[in-house]
Order: C-alpha cells, then structure tokens, then sequence
C-alpha cells in the first residue's frame, strides 16, 4: 500500500454531521467486483441530480474544491454501512485525509486498509480551517494540521500510525503471528470441541 | 481475576496474542460472507496466491441483490447476476459452504446464520455487514467488518483488533403490550443518538430484555450498529439453549452439554465495570416512529414533527431543517396524520417469523388503503415457509399485501424493490437514511405490528387500538 506521510491539498468543507455511507457511495454502485473508479460515483445523490447532471451547489462540484485532497466534515462521519467502497470511492476521487471531530467505528478502521487517514479533530477547528479556506498541510509523522496560521495536534494509535506510514499489508504482518494461531487452534479444538462444525 | 464483564470474557477467550504495537489479534470463530462485500476479498486472495485458511468456518449466501419475484427464472438485472455468479465461483473454487439461491435455507444472511445453529453463545462472528452485531443476541461477540477485513480473516482466521468500552443498557420496568424490540432500540437510540455507543459494546439487560423471544433479542442486537455500537450482546440463557437445540449446525448429544456447560457460565459478573451505564424505563413505552433521516430522530405514535427552531445548536438546526425538508414534514404536524404511500415489512431487523405473525395479525380481514403498496418479504426461505404453514401468506395476500420470495430487498433497494423519488414508507428495517430505499424515498422506521397498522389505515396509527389493547 502506499504509504501515507505528509499530504498538503485543497480541503473541501462538508460539514453536516452523521454523513453516512450510504450517502458516500449509495447502493447501486455496490454491484461492482473491484476497488476502482468509484470517484465519480462519490456522493452521487447529492452531486448530480436525477438526469445525472452535476448540481452546481454541491462542494465537490465547485472550483478549487473539484481537486479536493481533504475532506472537512461533522461528527460521525461514515456511520451506517460498513461498505468499503466508501473509502475506496473517496480514494478514487483522490481524497486522502478526512478531518472530522469523530467517526463511526468500522468506517474509521477501513480508511487504514486504504491508506486514507482519518484525522480526529474538534469542530471548531474543523470550522476554523474551512473558514481559513487556504491550503491545508496534514503532517502524520508530527501529527498536525497546518492552514495558513493555524495549527492543531491530533492522536492516533501508534499502531495505526506506522501502518499508514510505512504503507504496510496487515495480513502479512498477521502471517507473522501464524504460529500463534496454530497453537490457538490447537487449544481451541480440545477445550471447545463443540466449536468444530461438521454438518454443512 | 477481577470481576469480567461477558464482553471481556468472550474477548480473553480469543485473544490470540498481544502484539508489540499494543494491539491484540482475535481469533474469530464463524465468517459470514455474502455477495456484496466479498468479491473483492477473493479477489485480493486470489492475487497474492494465498489459501484461505478455514472454509468451514465460513457460511455464504446471496441476499442483497437477489430477486424476490420469480426467481426461478433467474437474475434478470445483469450487474446483479454477475455479483451472484462471482460469489457461487468465489466459494466453489475455495471450497466455502454455500446456500444456493433456491434452497430453502436461503435468506438474509443475518436471519440464516441464528436459523441454521451456525451462530452460538461465545463465538466470535463477522461478516462485511454492519448488522453483523444482530448475532449478539446469542452472547456472541458479532461485528461488522470492511472488505479487506473480510480477506483478513479469510487469509488468517483472525483480525487485529483494539478493545472497545463497555456500555450497559438497563431496560427498567416492562414494556407494555403491543411494543416490541424494534421500539426498545428506537428508543434508545433516541436517547443515546447515533454515535451513542461508538467505542462501545452495548450489553442489554434487564427484565424486558429477559422477556423477550430470541427473534426480540436479534431485532435489538441488529440495531446496536444504529447507535453507534459496532456490538450488541444478550448474556444467553435457557430462551438462547431452547432456541439452538436441534438446529442443523448446533452441537449435539455430548458436545451439546459440553457446550452448554460453558455457556451458562457466559454473563458478565456481579460487580464487573462498565465504562458507560444507560437506563431506561420502558414501563410507559409507546410505539416508536422516526420522522427525520436518521434513526435517533424518532418519536412515539402520540409525538408530533419537532420544530428546529427550538433545538439549542446551530449545526443540530442545520441538520434537522434539512432532514425534514428532504421528509416533506411540517414542524408540528401529529405522526398520526402522516399519509403513506409504501410499507415494508422484512429485513434482517424485523424478517423472521414472529414479526410476521405480528404484522400478520393486525393486517387479518383488513384491507390495505387504496394507493398503497405493501410488501411482504420474509428473511429466509425457512420463514417463508413457516409462515405459509401457518396460513400467513393468505392473510397478507387477501388483505391486499405483496408476498415475496426472501432476500434483503426493499431495505435497501440493490435489487428491484426499489422506492420512487419522493414515496413515503413505512418500513420494518433500520436505516431512514436519505436514499437508503431509492433516490428520494423517504423512510420512517417501525415495528411490523405499526407497519401493517399503517399498511391498512393508510397512515401512522398506533397498533393497539387496531389490537382492543
Ligand atoms: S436486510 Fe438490510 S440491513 Fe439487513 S443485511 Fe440486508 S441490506 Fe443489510
């Protein structure tokens, strides 16, 4: 995966809270069997209106925000679904840090599979940047925000953050543990027989 | 050992290893997989030539995007049959059970798991599906994952995990008759809202939660995800043992008492803490309708439509005023004189059979309103047949009900059960978000004894006057 470091772009303002994931990739665009080229599908019902032309209003339809690296948003964002084309749309339009002043639980774990980072902050910082409008820098290694004069520090697990950083396959670093797992399965079979499922 | 709540002590049990970066690798037990969430985990597999690594650990079956009229015939929608069809090869080439298409076993995923004994007190279970947390009715510590999660634990058998909080919920009192879990979770996430729970497993407790059936206790568990928990857990008891004895994937004979042995021992104990207590009394409970776009917007069948103008924060005005402007809905208009134009009584959170029976018996000799359509879909083949045993089906179809064949469907629309832009809904799901059935559908969420009482006055009207409760 690539690795996430410091990521400076426009950031759009979105600010309506519990946008869901729904809303972020609606369901007609589930039907597909890959990751890719779902950016323009981000956000349809409220980018396009019902002929499928753009509907000037909306954020990601006006200049500079149509190059959005950054999404600014409210609170619980990505709750609902736990679709994963969510993420993968937001990628594909090239979104690669969402700030927010929290976010629903599965939503947040699946921005780290993608490389997309999730960034914590309260909503009057969120509403100070959009309202600083300029360029915004998220730096993860210092983890900071920085728009013009402003700055704010944001946590993040440790652990999650050198997933991002070093742009590392969660499944390999599980296949480190294998042995692990074996003697696990092992216990399991003698303290939990019942577990074991035979009739299919 | 210090007192554990059944949240930390199905979370012990699993713990595979603690890492060095502080998170800890949980075995999972049971996979779910359907159509919608898994092609890409195949896919990702089949890439990096890796095995998966329990295939009897996996139950799989289409749902979403099934058709739930003649379906004999076959998936007419191509993009639909294509997803299917990936699936069936998914699991054919990687040797995963599966439940065809026109077996009846088939059904929701959520509905065929708890049917088939696959789900048990104490396991782990996952499935790319939010409302994986419906399993937690049977103590099972159930969550919703992504797709590369889904492949995670196709590859591993297990997930890198970081422990949530506890949360207590305390229904107090009895529910009155006529109410039901679907109006427990209403109400509670009216209360708590829908980020409420977020980092949180939610245990139920309380005597209202005793009381009800398994079918109550998964309608519960389903809705956890909607305020914000991604777990909901009912510590099993003998409502739980009844409810699996005998089922196909249960254990039996001598395992079925080795098991039930460590079951009972599943609840959490006396003095174990929780981060986060709610209580609710529930003893003058009335039936719950949401007016807005999200399940935390709700009220009771005797509320009216809230004004925005009254609510303190600028963003929550914001919010509201759009949310009812999407609704077509007045501030102060009574629940009661909404007009309806669709009903939708299935889903994973209100499909199985006492929820039939429940709708069944406020719809028997009635009629449903000129110009509604109403939808009848049960969450399995199994309820389906269980139902038309009982001589449901003739109840619904003569009262003017549509009688499907099972599947998500209509709760979110990915196959042709779809709202048009603008139709007002009653339905027996879980999310009113904006679009959820059909671009410009408007939601409201209810039990199925309010849906059908909705289905045949043509409007919200409470379901115990149409009972002589
Ligand atoms: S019935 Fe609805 S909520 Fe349940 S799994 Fe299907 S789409 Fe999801």
């Amino acid at each position: 995966m690539e690795p996430f470091t410091t990521l400076t772009g426009v950031a759009a303002p979105l600010l309506r809270p519990n946008i869901d994931t729904d809303l972020i990739i609606p369901k007609q665009f589930l039907k597909t069997l890959v990751r890719s080229g779902l950016g323009r599908n981000l956000f349809h019902e409220i980018r396009y209106d019902a002929a499928g032309a753009e509907l000037s209003d909306f954020v990601l339809n006006r200049e500079p925000y149509r190059r959005a690296s950054i999404l600014l948003a409210g609170p619980n964002f990505g709750c609902g679904s736990s679709r994963e084309h969510a993420p993968w749309a937001l990628k594909d339009f090239g979104i690669r840090a969402i700030l927010a002043p929290s976010f629903a639980d599965i939503f947040y774990t699946n921005c780290f599979a993608n490389g997309l980072l999730p960034v914590q902050l309260p909503m009057e910082a969120i509403e100070a940047l959009a309202a600083a409008a300029g360029p915004l820098t998220v730096d993860l290694a210092a983890q900071e925000v920085r728009s013009g004069g402003l700055c704010y520090a944001f946590e993040i697990e440790p652990a999650r953050k050198a997933v991002l950083l070093e742009g590392l396959d969660e499944i390999k670093r599980t296949e480190a543990n294998l042995a692990d797992i074996t003697r696990y399965e092992a216990h399991r079979r003698s303290e939990a027989p019942w577990l074991e499922i035979r009739n299919h | 050992m210090s007192p554990r709540t059944l949240y930390d002590k199905i979370w012990d049990e699993h713990m595979v290893a603690v890492r060095s970066d502080g998170s800890s690798l949980l075995y999972i037990d049971r996979h779910l997989v359907h159509e919608v969430t898994s092609p890409q985990a195949f896919e990702g597999l089949r890439e990096a030539g890796r095995p998966l690594r329990r295939p009897n650990a996996i139950l799989s079956v289409a749902d979403h995007n099934v058709p739930t009229i003649d379906r004999e015939k076959g998936i007419a929608d191509e993009t639909c049959r294509l997803q299917v069809e990936a699936l069936e090869a998914n699991v054919k080439a990687y040797g995963v059970p599966y439940l065809p298409l026109l077996d009846d076993r088939q059904g929701i995923v959520h509905v065929v798991g708890p049917e088939q004994g696959f789900t048990l007190p104490g396991t782990t279970i996952v499935c790319g599906d939010s409302h994986t947390s419906t399993h937690g009715a049977f103590g099972a510590l159930a969550f919703g994952i992504g797709t590369s999660e889904v492949e995670h634990v196709m590859a591993t058998q297990t997930l890198p995990q970081r422990k949530s909080k506890n949360l207590r919920v305390r229904f107090e009192g009895a529910l009155p008759p006529g109410l039901g879990a679907k109006d427990l979770a209403l109400a509670l996430i009216g209360r708590i809202g829908t980020a409420g729970g977020t980092g949180h497993v939610m245990e139920f407790t309380g005597a209202a939660v005793r009381a009800l059936s398994m079918e109550g206790r998964m309608t519960l568990c389903n809705m956890s995800i909607e305020g914000g928990a991604r777990s909901g857990l009912v510590a099993p008891d003998e409502t739980t043992f009844a409810y699996l004895q005998g089922r196909a994937m249960a254990p039996q004979d001598a395992l079925w008492d080795q098991a039930l042995a460590h079951w009972r021992t599943l609840v959490s104990d006396e003095d174990a803490a929780f981060e986060t207590d709610v209580v609710l009394d529930v003893s003058a409970l009335a039936p719950q309708v949401t007016w807005g776009t999200s399940p935390q917007w709700v009220t009771d069948i005797a509320g009216r439509v809230p004004d925005p103008e009254r609510v303190a924060s600028e963003d929550d005005r914001q919010a509201m005023r759009r949310a009812l402007d999407y609704m077509d809905l007045k501030p102060g208009t009574p629940i009661a004189d909404i007009p309806l134009q669709a009903v939708f009584i299935g889903s994973c959170t209100n499909g199985r059979i006492e929820d039939l029976r429940e709708a069944a018996a406020v719809a028997r000799g009635r009629k449903v309103a000129a110009g509604l359509r109403a939808l009848v879909v049960p969450g399995s083949g199994l309820v389906k047949r269980q139902a038309e045993a009982e001589g449901l089906d003739r109840i619904f179809l003569e009262a003017g009900f549509e009688w499907r064949q099972p599947g998500c469907s209509m709760c979110l629309g990915m196959n042709d059960d779809r709202l048009d832009e603008g139709v007002r809904c009653a339905s027996t799901s879980n999310r009113n978000f904006e679009g959820r059935q059909g671009r410009g559908s408007r939601t409201h969420l209810v039990s199925p004894g309010m849906a059908a009482a909705a289905a045949v006055t043509g409007h919200f009207t409470d379901v115990r006057r149409l009972m002589g409760i």
